[in-house]
């Protein structure tokens, strides 16, 4: 904030304050009037106005909230560019009880952490501990039982987009995954998708044969990443064909907006939020899902 | 005839229009909100349909309630007072005509645009920018209409409700306006001038003070002519009431950031609104005091008069929540308070036992003027009404209570291994009670506009019987 308009602030807030006390001031009347029967001597409609004095509670509540006012403008930030004595930011107390977790909690996480994760899956407390932060950070997605949704991959099955190791689930929840499914709408046209879909279908069937109108542009077209047999390449998170899991839907007409228009799917990082422990933790209340 | 000939011939006509829509959109409102409260316990209620879904029907019944209702609530008084005061008719009725149906055409179009979910997104501005143009061209001609009424004034001094109209009038002219700056793109959307952190700094800047000038001020200026009026009884202080005044005016203006408390909002910011709301504490209780202190020596009135009882309960419920206002404000609580329902029933604490109820006393005592009767037609049916307005109240922010405190208990639990105790929506399931209690406190206290509503159809119609008053005063007691 320039000079300038840390001042206008400070400005301001002393007139208001000022001019408000002598408002307070300049108005009191500590005398009662004879029977409290002084009138203003107006009458508006027939409405008549005593004048009696400000009562007395009402004035020192206002004197002291007045007061705490001043003191707080002394003590924390508020007055423009003035940090206050006591020089206190929300971010320094934020980071203050975030330093104060993270030393209460250290030696727990660390002692866990320091299990391998087929292990650690098999410890029902830690478990307990992994099936909290998997409510907190992934449920919203993947849902409370971790079974997904269209768009969202099942984490109870056998079936894995990027790799059901540890590793790769430790390396999926630390930075994240970006799918990138291309949209083919413009290169294959109706007629192709139509018949790619209806390819796509048989394969997850067992019933592909290399007769379909679509088996060649298959191999030229999706099995880079798909690979030769559809069984898909855990290296690009390109999902196996041949099975009958659909991360958006197995319908013949949700296949063919899944070609037409691509997919891009998103699983955000988790290192910035999340400390390497706590991922492993959840790594391992992953791996446990589908492990047990 | 109740019209005496001592003074002019005021414009009856547009505050007997205000009166009637008053009625008419309190009902609708607040059936709205009884809807959207329902569809909180039951989301079945949503019926698939995008027109009737929560995020869609909650800001028409906050507009409903707010502009609507208390618009129309605070149009008519305001109207009805500035020219009893100034002993001056309306400088214009073409402008007063103008003024009633601008804002009728604002309430439709409002009713229309948000269900198919045109809006700004920010909250209590959410119309888009043709309709907030035509707000600010009918704001400035009640504000031609009102000032110049006041300036044409035969007393020597002017009322000091109408230092609160005035005040409400001016400040919810320049809100409105600042706020409302958008670049448009289409009829149906635009996009604020302001950006980030000084975008929400400018929307709570309006927010809170659409509370402190439209839903304060105004009706505090409905108070300072009803209450003295309704109990027979001079203004407490005048002095209490310039200090009250001014403090109020010159603070209120600071509260906003309380609305962004641990939020990108720079600290100096938050906790500048954060002393000035707890200043407010005091000017606020000003105009409750002078308010039940006006019935001094007369608090017999309140045994027998219903319309007395409802404006006294509601300057309680205006005091109990401008308490709460500036407790909530301290940071500390805010961290525990802030996002919860205790937010919601703070609001209507505010809203049901203060607007509403200092709207529904004023009207009860307007109708029969504006009718030419010599009161309501039923008094019974206004007791009636009373309690179950008191009743739902209670019950909407005593289980918003109870639910904001759950709520902010469960978000901030945490386990021995440093990770939350519950999920969101664990706590969603432990509102439902709460939930329940409040659809329930909304529907009676809806179900009692309906009341009024049926009780302003008799007194227009009929005429009342003089043996009347007394059956139904005693069926009262």
């Amino acid at each position: 904030m320039s000079s300038f308009w840390s001042l206008w602030i400070i400005v301001l807030t002393i007139v208001t304050l000022v001019g408000v006390t002598w408002l307070l001031f300049a108005n009191r009347k500590t005398r009662l009037n004879a029977e409290n029967e002084a009138k203003t001597g107006h009458v508006y409609d027939g409405i008549e106005e005593y004048d009696n004095p400000l009562p007395a509670w009402w004035f020192n509540l206002f004197v002291l909230t007045l007061i705490f006012t001043v003191g707080y403008l002394v003590f924390y930030p508020g007055m423009g560019n003035f940090k206050g004595l006591l020089k206190w930011t929300s971010i320094q107390q934020w980071q203050e009880e975030v330093d104060a977790a993270e030393e209460k909690f250290k030696p727990l996480y660390q002692s866990l952490a320091a299990k391998p994760i087929p292990e650690l899956a098999k410890d029902k407390e830690a478990m307990k501990i992994g099936q909290r932060l998997f409510a907190n950070s992934c449920a919203t997605c993947h849902g409370s039982d971790a079974g997904g949704a269209i768009g969202y991959p099942n984490l109870r099955d056998h079936d894995w987009l990027y790799g059901g190791e540890p590793d790769n689930i430790v390396t999926s929840i630390k930075g994240g995954r970006n799918a990138v499914m291309p949209a083919w709408a413009n290169t294959l046209g109706g007629k192709g998708l139509e018949d790619m879909a209806s390819y796509v279908l048989a394969l997850s069937k067992g019933e592909a044969s290399s007769e379909h109108p679509a088996a060649e542009t298959f191999q030229t077209m999706c099995s880079v990443c798909h690979g030769a047999d559809g069984s898909g390449n855990i290296a690009l998170g390109a999902p196996n064909l041949t099975d009958d899991i659909w991360l958006y839907g197995g319908k013949p007409e949700q296949i063919l907006q899944s070609l037409a228009i691509g997919r891009n799917g998103k699983m955000p990082a988790q290192q910035d939020i999340l400390s390497p422990e706590k991922i492993h933790i959840l790594s391992a209340y992953v791996y446990s899902l589908s492990n047990e | 005839m109740s019209a005496s000939f001592d003074h002019p011939v005021y414009n009856y006509k547009v505050v007997r229009q205000f009166t009637v829509m008053t009625v008419v959109w309190g009902i609708v409102g607040m059936l709205v909100g009884v809807l959207i409260a329902a569809q909180l316990v039951w989301p079945i209620l949503n019926f698939d349909l995008p027109w009737l879904h929560f995020g869609r029907l909650r800001p028409l019944h906050t507009n409903a309630v707010i502009f609507a209702f208390g618009g129309c609530a605070l149009f008519a008084s305001s109207l009805f007072v500035v020219q009893r005061t100034c002993q001056a008719p309306l400088i214009s009725n073409k402008l007063a005509a103008f003024v009633f149906w601008g804002w009728q055409l604002i309430i439709l179009l409002a009713a229309i645009s948000l269900p198919m979910g045109w809006t700004s997104g920010k909250e209590y501005a959410e119309l888009e920018w043709p309709i907030d143009i035509l707000i600010a061209v009918v704001w400035v001609a009640y504000a031609i209409l009102f000032f110049g009424t006041i300036m044409k004034r035969k007393t020597s001094h002017i009322y000091v409700a109408n230092w609160f109209f005035g005040a409400f009038i001016i400040t919810v002219a320049v809100l409105h306006i600042v706020n409302s700056l958008a670049v448009p793109v289409t009829l149906t959307k635009s996009y604020s001038v302001y950006a980030g952190a000084v975008d929400a700094m400018v929307q709570w800047w309006y927010g809170h003070n659409a509370v402190g000038f439209f839903l304060t001020a105004g009706f505090l200026g409905i108070m300072y002519y009803f209450v003295p009026k309704q109990a027979e009884r001079p203004v407490y202080s005048y002095r209490l009431s310039i200090v009250h005044f001014w403090a109020l005016i010159a603070i209120y203006i600071w509260a906003g950031p309380h609305h962004l408390h641990y939020t990108a909002l720079p600290d100096w910011a938050q906790s500048l609104g954060m002393v000035m709301s707890l200043l407010l504490l005091a000017p606020s209780w000003g105009g409750m005091i002078n308010g039940v202190m006006t019935l001094s020596g007369a608090w017999h009135k309140l045994r027998d008069d219903p319309i007395l009882r409802f404006l006294i309960v509601s300057l309680s419920f205006y005091g109990m929540s401008t308490f709460e206002g500036p407790m909530m404000s301290i940071k500390t609580v805010n961290s525990l308070s802030h996002y919860t329902d205790w937010t919601i029933g703070h609001v209507h604490s505010g809203a049901l036992g203060w607007v509403a109820m200092v709207s529904i006393g004023c009207m009860y005592h307007l109708i029969p003027i504006m009718f030419n009767r010599a009161r309501m037609y039923s008094i019974r049916l206004i007791n009636v009404h009373f309690w179950m307005s008191t009743i739902g109240t209670v019950l909407y922010i005593a289980s918003m209570w109870v639910n904001g405190i759950i709520q902010g208990l469960m978000w901030r639990a945490y386990n021995s291994d440093n990770s939350l105790s519950y999920s969101f929506v664990q706590s969603v399931e432990a509102s439902y009670p709460g939930y329940l209690v409040r659809f329930l406190g909304g529907a009676i206290f809806a179900a009692g506009m309906l009341l009024m509503a049926y009780n302003l159809w008799l007194t227009a119609t009929r005429e009342n019987h003089e043996d009347e008053p007394l059956k139904s005063e005693e069926g009262a007691q």
